[in-house]
């Protein structure tokens, strides 16, 4: 295209005037790589647009995101509960067992007590009657 | 409408919403959160979505104010984006090459414009929408969008030119 028009056309682009198609045509006239020397500045700014038109967003769209997180939130909770009643519950048995333990042992250690006395009241006997032979064996 | 169904209609413009959103937060990670943040607005709104004959034009419509949103709420925090607090993946050394150049010199001068002559630039010569259906998106007349393109292009251009004149390129 002649210079002359890309002035023109230029011409209309600075007071927003352009159409896109005619946009379009300084657009590629820029990106040509052929620019008139004292047209540069504008090579800068249709070079600028065309590499901000090529980013892209790279994060995919997540639409559920909040939801799960909400229902794994709750997953969690109960799943802590659950472990505390748990330990807890456990943590009752063994308090409740060592309870039995230990009466069990007081029992036991009475009835040791006890036999201990009837031991001793036995072997009371078995002088006894030791004795009581010796008496008969000597008569 | 289903979420197939959903995403059919309103994938086609995201990267057109990433890069708004980009134009106004500045860093890329904002704007993959606010495009994020967007999409899931109006999987929301799904069953209004059939109200606008125009979605694109509204979800551009929602990006722009939730982006204002985002920028306003970070100014009462004291968090404001300015040009040296935020990274770009590009290392350091990249950036300062490619300051010098007077392509990305093109950027900064389009982030010292006042947020509407941003917006048109953005919505004009970068995504090539028509008067009409950017006027609809920022609700301006499309005459009021001519306008602000019109001093937009000049600003850039102008500024490029002294910049080339000073050397400083």
């Amino acid at each position: 295209m002649e210079l002359y028009k890309i002035e023109q056309l230029l011409e209309k682009y600075l007071s927003a005037e352009t159409s896109i198609q005619e946009e379009g045509t300084l657009k590629s006239y820029f990106l040509s790589g052929n620019v008139a020397p004292h047209l540069q500045e504008y090579e800068s700014m249709f070079s600028y647009f065309a590499i901000s038109k090529a980013e892209t967003s790279e994060k995919s769209i997540q639409l559920n995101t909040k939801k799960t997180n909400w229902k794994w939130l709750s997953v969690a909770a109960s799943v802590a509960i659950l472990v505390s009643v748990y330990i807890g519950n456990g943590y009752l048995k063994e308090q409740e067992a060592k309870a039995q333990y230990a009466e069990v042992m007081s029992t036991l250690k009475l009835l040791s007590t006890n036999l201990n006395k009837g031991n001793q009241a036995m072997a009371n006997l078995y002088a006894y009657e030791n004795t009581v032979n010796k008496i008969l064996k000597t008569k | 409408m289903n979420q197939s169904d959903f995403l059919k209609s309103v994938l086609p413009f995201k990267d057109k919403v990433f890069r708004l959103a980009k134009r106004l937060l500045v860093s890329t990670e904002e704007a993959e959160d606010a495009t994020q943040e967007l999409y899931f607005k109006l999987w929301k709104n799904k069953e209004k979505l059939k109200n606008y004959n125009n979605v694109e034009a509204f979800a551009m419509t929602m990006t722009k104010n939730y982006c204002f949103d985002r920028l306003k709420s970070k100014q009462a925090s004291n968090l404001t984006l300015v040009h040296s607090n935020y990274k770009e993946k590009d290392t350091a050394l990249e950036t300062k090459i490619e300051q010098r150049d007077s392509v990305s010199q093109v950027h900064v001068l389009i982030d010292k414009l006042p947020e509407q002559q941003k917006l048109v630039i953005q919505l004009r010569d970068i995504e090539q929408y028509d008067f009409e259906e950017i006027g609809k998106m920022l609700d301006l007349k499309p005459t009021a969008v001519r306008v602000a393109l019109s001093r937009a292009r000049k600003t850039i251009r102008e500024e490029l030119i002294k910049q080339h004149n000073y050397g400083i390129i």
